[in-house]
């Protein structure tokens, strides 16, 4: 005989086991409680799509000594951003380089509409990094195969799995061995890199995963690297392709 | 003009009990932190929450410094007749921002 109480039991397996990858790979939504999931999914309560109309209306406004909009060149970002953000960072043949999303975002503001570049988690640079995000909503993160980025990842890879700071933690530490175990309070995530911006309760503002690296930096008591270092680059790099196929929920909300 | 995102039937039945909800872009600054330089960030928070419908007031709140950035409001209402609701927060240093939607009563 089966008592409903294992019934019900069986549903909640059965629930968390569709929604994992089958790979074992968990997102930070999946870690959430049901009222922060229920916060995201809700278009008008999810405070990061205040962002996200902000960055709508900055992407059809003319900007810099160019006079040219987002939509000038690219359109409708519906169509011509859809997916992008699940691919980034990648290798800019203009830049001779790798960039991540605000990256690009920054070299066509200097370099086609000729307008000062947004500073580090500004909101005009999140706001449009958050709506190019949006595109990507259920896309599958696919980072590029590129043999120019290998380089990169390699260091990505290296710099994830070594140890800093004062408590002389890697990454690894927690996001691998320990995760869905908790840190005080909270679960510590897989570390997929999913919903990026994401609307952090904590910070109470969107912030980028640049952003949220330096936090686990200082968590481990080393000293960040400074905001244009190529280590964010590579460990962010690192981390997409450590999350391929995984599907986007940008922009996410996280305790 | 601020960022507002309203959820709001579009339409309802008359006496039903309609769920609204409310959220604002704002900093909430709460005036008791200090910024890098030491010194006290001025205090900048939305003081007052008011919505209307067909101009009759159907709720008011007033916010305080502890209430976390991005004020997100959710509350009923008894839908009367059909017309505009229309929301309004005001705060420190003028701020003000307002947003309407319509809705139908049948």
């Amino acid at each position: 005989m089966i008592r409903p109480g294992s019934v019900s039991l069986l549903a909640v397996f059965a629930a968390s086991y569709a929604l994992a990858q089958g790979d074992g790979r968990r997102s930070g939504y999946q870690e959430m409680g049901p009222a922060l999931q229920k916060m995201q999914d809700d278009d008008t309560a999810n405070p990061a799509m205040l962002f996200v109309q902000a960055g709508a209306t900055a992407w059809s406004e003319k900007a810099g000594t160019a006079d040219k909009s987002c939509a000038d060149c690219h359109g409708d970002a519906v169509v011509s951003m859809k997916g992008v953000a699940a691919r980034y960072p990648a290798f800019a043949a203009d830049a001779g380089k790798p960039l991540d999303l605000e990256g690009r975002i920054n070299l066509c503001r200097t370099t086609q509409q000729q307008a000062p570049a947004f500073g580090p988690e500004s909101d005009g640079g999140l706001a449009l990094s958050a709506y190019i995000a949006l595109q990507s909503r259920g896309q599958p993160i696919s980072p590029p195969d590129d043999p120019k980025l290998a380089a990169l990842r390699a260091q990505g890879a290296a710099l994830y799995k070594l140890r800093q700071g004062q408590l002389n933690l890697s990454c690894v530490n927690c996001h691998d061995d320990n995760a869905g175990r908790k840190l005080a309070g909270a679960t510590i995530p897989q570390g997929h890199p999913t919903g990026y911006p994401i609307y952090r309760l904590e910070w109470q503002a969107l912030g980028s995963l640049k952003r949220r690296l330096r936090n686990c930096v200082i968590g481990m008591r080393a000293e960040p690297w400074p905001y244009d270092a190529t280590e964010y680059l590579a460990v962010e790099s690192h981390l997409m392709e450590r999350a391929r196929g995984m599907t986007m929920d940008a922009p996410g909300v996280r305790p | 003009m601020a960022n507002v995102l309203v959820n709001a039937p579009k339409t309802a039945k008359k006496g039903e009990v309609v769920e609204i909800k409310a959220l604002v872009m704002h900093v909430m600054e709460t005036g008791f932190r200090a910024g890098t330089n030491g010194r006290i960030i001025p205090r900048n928070i939305i003081e007052d929450f008011t919505a209307t419908w067909n101009d009759r007031e159907i709720f008011r709140m007033k916010m305080s410094p502890a209430i976390a950035a991005n004020p997100f409001v959710s509350f009923t209402a008894v839908a009367g007749e059909s017309g505009t609701i229309a929301f309004r927060w005001t705060g420190d240093n003028g701020f003000v921002a307002e947003h309407k939607v319509s809705i139908t009563v049948t």
